[in-house]
């Protein structure tokens, strides 16, 4: 039946301490759920550079979800707040690429919620399920609006860069 | 100032005219602008929910259907349709499928209500919160003087829904009197149930609970019983007689709504407020402190 | 680049290979991924024959790097490390993948785990092969330990470190030490009295050589890493000069103000403006309560100074900065007790008569405030009838989820105590008796066998509002007896409120200073649940007590003094290691931006004015990457997880993205389950 059924391959960012943990107990717990996920582990997702979500995507994963310590709970004290406003951040730059609200996704998970990251991944395939393959960058050639919004991207980056220069 | 929807409910119209009465002259003199929902119905009380549930929360989603779609919030100062809109509101947030069966059947009428676009607000939460301390205190005149209540809260106001303030002992209409001047008794049994229809079904039982919530607020020493459910005033109010009789007890406790206590540390007019149309008279009450409440009627007409 | 890989798929007996066909994927990985010079699969690799198996191919193999997929690194990262490094490789050039806890424990479909353990173990050999040797740090240890809290957890850290001849700070925020067992008069099971077994410990502590007690302070700032901690704590003013105060307590006589208590006599007893907590205080020694004393509100009495024959009140003393070097920090912080008011229907704070548990110890204890007469609030009457209301503020959806741990037993030595001293009945209300510990249910079962009404509910109301002649007077304590299905109203005349134990109000300050975290509850974070629930995940900083979850006693001594072991164990090596992941910059090519100056809360990373470049100081970098992912060009380098480690990776997890599902690595997955 797998092969059948679209299975949608995301790559996963685990924090050391706390996502990385709640994974490892879901295990002990023998949480089942969905098999889509790879993991990468990382010490904090602070270390998640934007650049990684963007190669996970451009080598055809059709999600990518990173999982940090809660609010408060990070073990270096603060940098889950860093990785929150550079996914907000992201976001708004992945939307301008046409990729779809949902593929990629910021969860907290404490090294106490085998059961919580468990249930937002398989929240996370559904819905990635229902959105069909992204086959990004396969997808920019046949949508000219993507390019143009590269093209937009870049050169606000260039004329922001050079701003802060002046 | 923001402007809220009003949803009378049927009781204010025929049994609680006080309550009507008096929440209109406090609104207007404190500024609190209230706009009827245009071509309301009964909310249904709770007699539908056990008929049929669509029926039921159809009909109190009307309501919220046809709230002006510039105004965000709603009140109501009767107990069971507060909580009847606060209900059908939630439901339709939390179970689309809820929400989508009951718009279809909205749907019939030409209307469609999105969940959570109306906040639902009782009237004891928009004076704590939106008018506030501050210009409570400065809007009394001092006529309470020190009039000894016995806040009674009731059922529905605080359960299920009681996101500010304490279930079991909520102190919400405690600080409002207070700041107004009143002398708020300790009455422990403040949101205890009065037997709502029980009174329908088995008096015996419903003479009892009546009982105890009249008997606490003897012991603690109210000279009067505010309350904000028009089924409540009803009971403690229009049975305290036959209470008596039940019991062999004497007591003689005036239950006003909690609006209309409001209206006396404002200075309002009592016949403005209703005083008078309950059963048990709270004019003597009214009266013992005196001086106050005649220098506050002055220019207007005591009750008869 | 070549290297010359050996790849290892644990089978975990039937764990993994239950579910992962573990021949398959070390097969695929074989053949398909490039540099992989050996990979087999094995029945238990961290058994020594699997270990040995892996240094037999380092050796005749000529292996460079290995990928060893098994379970969790947290539980075998050092095992596999070691092994490598007796085969004379860099423990750092092994890469673990989980395919225990992460696949075969939580996918069912047998293909699909296949298919995810191969892309894993893929990704970990794309990894491996850009992995460096890296050379683990070490730092000395400064044997100085400080103690957080001087209540019994923190004592008996204090103590077990002492006797071992080194120096221990112990800063407790009151006082005197003791804590909350000070304050206690029985303990349970045994009843014992709880001063007379404290005391010793506490005179011990006192009269120490090595432990240096800092009470009335508090800690203000932590900087440094294990081995090497600067603390700052602030000795607050006591306005007596403990050179030559020898706690004769004439002072506290003369002294005309009458405070409440409420922090030693729990609101129940008084206390003067200049106090010892309880005789027994150490140090022996009062304090100022400046917001009492007249001399402080109004300018006036000196009484306490006309009096002391040694002239030891100092009314100009000030608040004192003391800086300390320690190697190692235990928080034993303790708890505060659940405020009862914040159920408003159990009435604590508007009945009279209803008490809460630490007002009841304190009740009992012939030291206390009543002289350990049990009376009601009237401080004359004995009561006939007593509620003990067990959960008050745990197990609550409203309030706290979890289990205190400790009220149950306290509640049943409550109904002990009262049943011995004036035989009034008692009812205790409870939702489920836990009695976890050595000799505990059979003082459940003693208790019950003195007569204690044990009545199964959660209480609905206390209420002094009578329904029938029989309630008046009374505290009526209504509840749905669920063992006879029916609703109750049990009249009594006191009513005993086992509050829950919190977290401290500021524990998450203390966290924060420290750098630990707290759980959702906000109890500080253990290291590991169960394997090492002593540690935090800040190297160097231990827990101890009921700072880490509700704990009674004998758990409480049996962390302090696991906490000693680990830090004298520290002590004794004299240095410890670190792992060398930390962030560095390339200094040739760092423009200066100073982006990241500003997001390492560690403040491991200084600006070099004179050069214009950014400098990480790697004895405060704990690794977490956050600047290496920040920085505009790419000149941070995370040691063990640089960018092209982890682009790597990410290309070995997807090298089956572009393919058809059906071909080819599912092709030989489901092939391999068949074969």
């Amino acid at each position: 039946m797998t092969d059948l059924e679209f299975q949608p391959k995301i790559i996963g960012f685990l924090c050391n301490w706390c996502s990385y943990r709640a994974a490892d107990l879901a295990g002990s717990t023998r949480t089942r759920y969905a098999p889509n996920v790879r993991y990468v582990r990382v010490m904090c997702s602070g270390r998640v550079d934007p650049a990684f979500v963007m190669k996970a995507l451009s080598l055809g994963a059709d999600g990518v979800l990173v999982a940090g310590c809660h609010p408060g709970e990070c073990h270096y004290l603060e940098q889950n707040y860093k990785t929150m406003r550079r996914m907000t951040m992201l976001q708004h730059t992945l939307r301008q690429l046409g990729v779809e609200e949902g593929r990629v996704r910021l969860v907290w998970a404490s090294a106490a919620e085998g059961h919580r990251l468990a249930k937002a991944i398989d929240e996370m395939v559904d819905r990635i399920r229902s959105l069909g393959p992204l086959r990004w960058p396969a997808g920019w050639q046949e949508r000219p609006e993507v390019l143009a919004a590269i093209e937009r991207v870049a050169s606000e980056h260039a004329s922001a860069a050079q701003e802060v220069a002046t | 100032m923001v402007r809220y929807a009003f949803y009378p409910g049927c009781s204010l119209d025929v049994s609680a005219v006080a309550y009507d009465e008096s929440v209109k002259a406090v609104c207007a003199k404190l500024g609190v602008d209230l706009v009827p929902i245009a071509d309301w119905n009964c909310c249904g009380a709770t007699e539908y929910w056990g008929h049929d549930a669509l029926i039921a929360q159809a009909l109190i989603a009307r309501n919220l259907a046809r709230i002006d779609p510039e105004l965000e919030q709603v009140t109501a100062p009767c107990a069971a349709c507060y909580l009847n809109l606060a209900k059908v509101d939630r439901m339709m947030r939390e179970v689309p499928a809820a929400a989508e069966r009951v718009n279809r059947a909205l749907a019939a009428g030409g209307l469609h209500y999105e969940p959570g676009r109306v906040r639902v607000r009782h009237l004891i939460d928009v004076l704590y919160e939106d008018v506030g301390r501050e210009r409570l205190t400065e809007a009394s005149t001092g006529s309470l003087d020190g009039l000894r209540v016995a806040p009674y809260y009731g059922c529905q106001v605080v359960r299920p829904f009681c996101d500010n303030d304490d279930s079991e002992q909520p102190v919400r209409m405690d600080e409002v009197l207070t700041w107004l001047g009143a002398e708020v008794v300790e009455y422990p049994v403040k949101s205890q149930c009065c037997g709502g229809h029980m009174s329908q079904i088995s008096e015996n039982e419903a003479f009892e609970l009546i009982r105890r919530l009249l008997d606490c607020a003897h012991r603690s020493g109210a000279e009067v019983i505010a309350c904000m459910c028009p089924m409540c005033q009803l009971n403690l109010d229009a049975y305290q007689g036959r209470v008596n009789h039940h019991f062999g007890t004497g007591y003689h406790l005036p239950v006003l709504f909690f609006t209309q206590v409001v209206g006396v540390a404002l200075g309002i007019e009592h016949d403005v407020l209703g005083i008078g149309r309950e059963i048990v008279p709270a004019r003597e009450a009214l009266r013992a402190h005196g001086a106050t409440v005649v220098a506050a009627a002055e220019g207007g007409r005591d009750v008869p | 680049m070549s290297r010359r890989v050996g790849v290892y798929v644990c089978h975990c007996g039937s764990n993994i290979a239950g579910t992962i066909d573990c021949e398959a994927v070390a097969r695929a990985v074989g053949e398909r991924v490039a540099d992989v010079a050996v990979s087999r699969d094995y029945k238990f690799m961290c058994s020594s024959l699997g270990q040995s198996m892996i240094q037999e191919d380092i050796e005749k193999e000529k292996l460079d790097r290995v990928v060893v997929a098994a379970c969790s690194p947290h539980l075998h990262e050092k095992t596999f490390r070691r092994a490598c490094s007796n085969a004379g490789l860099n423990p750092y050039l092994m890469q673990m993948v989980n395919v225990r806890e992460h696949i075969s424990w939580v996918t069912k479909d047998q293909v699909e785990a296949t298919r995810k353990a191969t892309a894993m173990v893929t990704g970990a050999v794309e990894r491996v092969k850009r992995q460096e040797a890296l050379e683990p740090q070490y730092v000395p240890v400064n044997p100085a330990t400080l103690v957080v809290g001087g209540g019994i957890a923190g004592l008996q850290t204090a103590i077990e470190i002492a006797e071992f001849g080194h120096p221990v700070y112990v800063v407790e925020r009151e006082p005197s030490i003791g804590g909350h067992m000070a304050q206690f008069d029985k303990t349970f099971p045994t009843l014992d009295c709880s001063a007379c077994i404290l005391t010793p410990r506490m005179s011990e502590a006192g009269q120490h050589d090595c432990i240096h007690l800092l009470t009335w302070s508090e800690l203000e700032s932590v900087s440094g890493s294990v081995g090497n901690f600067k603390v700052r704590v602030r000795k607050k003013a006591r306005y007596v000069n403990s050179e030559i105060c020898t706690g004769c307590g004439v002072c506290e006589e003369k002294c005309p103000i009458k405070v409440v208590d409420d922090v030693f006599e729990a609101g129940l007893g008084i206390r003067k403006a200049i106090y010892m907590p309880f005789p027994q205080a150490v140090p022996k020694m009062p304090v100022i309560d400046t917001a009492h004393c007249i001399w402080f509100v109004r300018g006036k009495c000196r009484a306490c100074e006309i009096f002391c024959p040694t002239k030891a009140i100092a009314f100009d003393q000030k608040d004192e900065i003391v800086e300390l070097e320690v190697g190692n920090i235990v928080l034993a912080t303790g708890y505060d007790l659940f405020d009862c008011r914040r159920l408003p229907q159990y009435g604590y704070g508007r009945l009279d008569n209803v008490f809460t548990s630490l007002e009841f110890e304190r009740m009992c204890n012939a030291a206390g405030p009543t002289g350990g007469r049990i009376v009601l609030r009237d401080r004359e009457t004995e009561p006939r009838s007593v509620a003990v209301i067990h959960c008050v503020g745990s197990r609550d959806k409203r309030t706290n989820e979890y289990c205190s741990a400790t009220c149950c037993m306290a509640a049943l030595k409550f109904g002990h105590l009262v049943r011995e001293r004036i035989g009034a009945e008692v009812y205790s209300f409870y939702i489920d008796i836990r009695t976890f510990s050595k000799d505990y249910d059979e003082f459940y079962q003693r208790v019950m066998d003195e007569g204690v009404h044990f009545v199964r509910g959660r209480v609905a109301e206390v209420t002094d509002v009578p329904r029938s002649p029989a309630e008046e007077g009374k505290l009526v304590v209504q509840c749905e007896d669920t063992l006879l299905g029916v609703q109750r109203r049990i009249p009594v005349d006191m009513v005993i409120l086992m509050g829950a134990l919190e977290p401290r109000a500021d524990a998450r300050d203390l966290a924060l200073e420290a750098g630990i975290s707290c759980s959702m509850n906000g109890w500080f974070t253990e290291r590991h649940p169960k394997l090492d629930p002593v540690a935090t995940m800040t190297d160097g900083v231990f827990l101890a007590g009921a700072c880490q979850g509700p704990k009674d006693i004998p758990s409480s001594v049996a962390q302090g003094a696991a906490a000693a072991a680990r830090i004298l164990g520290m002590i004794t090596r004299g240095r410890v290691e670190i792992e060398p992941v930390v962030a560095t910059i390339d200094e040739e090519r760092c423009s200066g931006c100073r982006i990241c100056n500003a997001l390492c809360p560690f403040h491991a990373i200084e600006f070099d004015e004179a050069r214009h470049v950014s400098h990480v100081q790697a004895s405060l970098c704990k690794g977490c990457g956050t600047c290496v992912a920040a920085c505009p060009a790419q000149v941070i380098r995370g040691a063990h997880f640089m960018n092209e480690q982890i682009f790597a990776e990410i290309e070995g997890l997807l090298a089956d993205a572009w393919s058809d599902v059906s071909e080819p690595v599912a092709a030989f997955a489901a092939g391999g389950v068949d074969d």
